[in-house]
């Protein structure tokens, strides 16, 4: 039986943006609202509280299944390793530190994209989702936010990795401008990737689909963040002041502005990915 | 627009005088360039070819929002098969681009070039369209996503271009912001071939709509020839109409498909 028949009929998210209403039963919780306290569970949360209520989850189902973070984390070491081999370098910097260090982290982050609603799809996520009365964005943000945070994970694992397996030079003056180069360079991954994994999911080939969707839409990403932090990462780099006032600072806001655009438009687009 | 559905024979006329005058300015009437000589006429191919490409995707994405909006299938075909001649164009911007890198750079490919990149990750991302749309097998669904998808990669082709071009570039004319200082004749011939690019545009995306709703129209017919008749309908009359040439199993149709999609 297919999932839509299971599920009440629903107003048109778009229709439900426009008015300002997260669902219908949204009318119904303001009525409820002076009789009946918040933790009743019959009333439906708000964005606030099923946004909470989503990443709980994620994070609850990750901690317990440790199916992404640990995998994304050896996956990026393996690839080091493989990057030793295949380069025939013992330490790199430069633009090929950038570049081996980019690729790198989005091959991993690739892996959790894959398996972000694998469980919503596979175990019912989705149908008790779309029965709940809350907000579709709440899903949204939840899960960019659950992304956002297996890749910190990532890169605190693979990060150092990498300055002890493969840079030549030392990681410290870099640290600050990479801490806020990979910031924006996540922010736009777990945007995009989110909108990616929502799409692929529900395919018949899905893995093949996922890494296909997202590696051209990430391109812009990966040339922002690799032109910012390679002079980071060169034998002799500038101090920071330097390195922002010069040539990082328009990677940084082209960035900004890829986090932007894609922000506005998954949040335009993501209800109707939710709809059966 | 409405004229031109009404009478597409006198479009595809149009094209194809349009089409003649554009060749025969380009060779007759078009000075010879003086660095790069004859070989500087497939600009006249090469860069209509690739401006409507970009544009048909970004149409595509329009058109992606109004069957969204409406939910009127037939904006999710007008929007396939916008996205569909696109890449079909685009392939052949990137053959002619390459034959034109070729004979000027000397170099098939040249990756130091933000125009090229830009476009051939663009064209990248386009081609995983109809593997997406095809791996859906729920009619409304893959229509649903295949516009979502339309609608991101519309917005992702400017932005795509602002990213590339960031980077420094050595080769690549800019077209259209160059194209104002082309000597008159060039320009007149290089706006010509524009309009009649954009003509056999129009005049295959309307010829492409017409197979597949003829092709849509005569399913329904066989379904309901049929259904009169008593037989079992065959297996593969209930397949949507983008869901690929292969007979579906299972058990037989309870409706004609094409009552399913409103042409």
């Amino acid at each position: 039986m297919s999932a839509r028949t299971s599920v009440p009929q629903r107003t048109q998210p778009h229709v439900l943006k426009a008015t300002g209403q997260a669902r219908p039963l949204a009318g119904a919780r303001s009525e409820l609202e002076p009789h009946a306290p918040t933790a009743n569970p019959r009333v439906a949360p708000g964005f606030g509280g099923a946004l909470r209520a989503l990443l709980r989850k994620e994070l609850l189902v990750e901690l317990r299944t440790l199916e992404s973070v640990p995998g994304m984390s050896l996956f990026a070491v393996s690839v080091f390793v493989v990057f030793h081999f295949a380069l025939n370098r013992a330490s790199i910097d430069g633009d090929l530190a950038a570049g081996v260090l980019l690729v790198t982290l989005l091959l991993a982050s690739l892996l959790g994209i894959n398996r972000l609603f694998v469980a919503d799809a596979e175990q019912g996520g989705f149908d008790g989702f779309l029965l709940a009365p809350v907000n579709p964005t709440a899903l949204l943000v939840a899960k960019a936010l659950a992304l956002i945070g297996y890749l910190l994970v990532l890169e605190l694992v693979a990060v150092p990795a990498f300055a002890l397996l493969l840079l030549g030079t030392s990681l410290w003056p870099a640290l600050p401008g990479l801490i806020a180069v990979l910031a924006l360079a996540d922010l736009g991954v777990a945007t995009a990737g989110t909108l990616v994994s929502t799409l692929a999911v529900r395919t018949r080939a899905r893995d093949l689909l996922g890494p296909l969707l997202a590696l051209p839409l990430l391109i812009p990403v990966v040339i922002g963040s690799s032109n910012a932090i390679s002079p980071l990462l060169a034998v002799h780099p500038p101090a920071l002041g330097a390195w922002l006032t010069g040539s990082a600072a328009r990677w940084l806001v082209l960035l900004a502005l890829y986090d932007l655009v894609f922000g506005l438009i998954v949040y335009a687009v993501f209800d109707f990915l939710l709809e059966d | 627009m409405a004229s031109a559905r009404r009478h597409p024979a006198a479009l595809a006329l149009a094209t194809c005088l349009m089409l003649s005058l554009s060749l025969s300015l380009v060779f007759f009437y078009a000075p010879l360039e003086a660095q790069e000589g004859f070989l500087q006429k497939i600009f006249y191919l090469h860069v209509p070819l690739a401006i409507i490409t970009l544009c048909g995707f970004v149409v595509g994405g329009l058109m992606g929002i109004q069957h969204l909006r409406t939910r009127d299938d037939r904006w999710d075909l007008r929007s396939y098969v916008a996205i569909h001649m696109s890449l079909i164009f685009g392939v052949a911007a990137l053959i002619t681009g390459s034959i034109w890198a070729k004979g000027s750079w000397g170099h098939w490919w040249v990756w130091n070039e933000p125009t090229l990149v830009s476009f051939l990750i663009i064209m990248l991302l386009y081609a995983t369209y109809q593997p997406l749309r095809f791996a859906i097998e729920d009619r409304e669904r893959q229509a649903r996503y295949a516009s979502v998808f339309a609608i991101t990669a519309g917005a992702f082709v400017p932005m795509n271009f602002i990213a590339v071009r960031l980077t420094p570039s050595y080769v690549h004319p800019r077209v259209l912001s160059s194209s104002s200082n082309l000597p008159a004749s060039m320009g007149l011939t290089f706006v010509v071939s524009l309009i009649a690019m954009t003509l056999l545009f129009i005049t295959l995306w309307q010829y492409e709509i017409r197979a597949k709703q003829a092709r849509f129209a005569l399913r329904a017919l066989r379904a309901r020839m049929d259904a009169a008749e008593g037989l079992s309908a065959r297996p593969g009359s209930e397949r949507s109409w983008v869901t690929g040439a292969g007979a579906t199993e299972g058990p037989p149709p309870k409706q004609p498909a094409a009552e399913a999609l409103s042409t």
